[in-house]
């Protein structure tokens, strides 16, 4: 999988946020073999240490981070966050979210847009989360992203794919662009039917991090990516209104 | 001189947001910075003259989603 010009192997991304412990975050991305995580940024007195010791239990891990836009409900919050975030984590990704409500933190889909036409104008490898809109994802490609994230549910709802015909069609419709599920994911199975869908990767956080042993969970998120992108690759049977029998007929004994 | 710094009001008696960030006791750290809602890149900060009342943002990693 090659998401701009970087190649990827594992095709589950890790959130860092909702950890019980660092250790347990680090073990749960070391499991998972997830070879990008989502990182974000948020205001830090001089005093506090946290955010310095977060970013050298990332940095040790030598994986490439994606940071994201997380909170912001405006074009010129998410741009002045990007700028920020590009000069902490030293990379051009960025995570785009612009948020729309703050009930179900829906994307502002025109709010999105602006954005990433800024954004990439200005060097940005952008990753908007975005819905599943056609219309809106085509006008993201012309903005310059290369990479779309469609919601699966609300973030951190847990609730899986909510609109898979809608899934489904933007898939088809760009065939040629990575596409990663990103927000809704609540378990391994979730992520599996994305990637039988012909996603190319899924981003989980709180289904991996709120799990009762995120560690044991974060194993299975990459054993059902695994499966979901093999049993993809294999190309399944379509489902029929009516049964075939599996037992072959021929040379069936007459007994009634 | 009074700023804001993440909300917070801080004096500082330093002229420039380089110096104001070292008075401040963030030198070393990996932190990004904004003035009065615009990003100033590191280069820029010994060049960025603060004035009463302004509004500096200090970021620094966190765990995301």
């Amino acid at each position: 999988m090659q998401l701009y010009d970087t190649e990827l192997r594992s095709r589950l991304m890790l959130g860092t946020a909702r950890y019980p412990s660092p250790a347990i975050l680090i073990e749960a991305i070391k499991v998972s073999g997830a070879e990008v995580v989502t990182v974000s940024v948020r205001r830090e007195s001089s005093g506090e240490r946290a955010g310095q010791a977060f970013w050298s239990l990332i940095r040790e891990l030598g994986l490439r981070v994606l940071p994201n836009t997380a909170g912001c409900y405006s074009v010129k919050e998410a741009v002045t966050t990007a700028q920020m975030a590009r000069e902490i984590f030293g990379t051009a990704w960025i995570k785009l979210e612009v948020i729309g409500d703050e009930h179900t933190l829906q994307p502002d889909v025109f709010g999105l847009l602006e954005a990433a036409r800024i954004l990439s104008a200005d060097g940005f490898q952008v990753f908007p989360y975005t819905t599943e809109d056609l219309v809106v994802a085509g006008k993201l490609l012309d903005a310059g992203c290369r990479v779309l994230m469609p919601w699966g549910a609300p973030i951190g709802s847990g609730r899986g794919l909510n609109n898979v015909l809608g899934l489904r069609t933007l898939r088809s419709h760009f065939p040629e662009v990575p596409l990663i599920i990103d927000a809704g994911i609540g378990v391994p199975s979730h992520a599996a039917q994305a990637m039988e869908l012909g996603f190319d990767a899924v981003l989980a956080n709180t289904a991996v991090a709120q799990a009762g042993d995120p560690v044991r969970m974060a194993a299975a998120f990459a054993k059902a990516v695994a499966a979901g992108h093999d049993a993809l690759m294999a190309d399944p049977i379509q489902p029929r209104d009516f049964a075939v029998p599996s037992t072959p007929v021929i040379g069936k004994a007459f007994l009634a | 001189m009074k700023i804001l710094v993440n909300g917070d009001l801080r004096d500082v008696v330093v002229p420039t947001l380089a110096a104001a960030l070292d008075e401040l006791g963030y030198r070393g750290k990996v932190i990004a910075t904004a003035l009065n809602g615009e990003f100033i890149s590191s280069s820029l900060r010994s060049s960025a003259v603060l004035s009463e009342g302004d509004r500096v943002e200090v970021l620094a990693p966190m765990q995301g989603g």
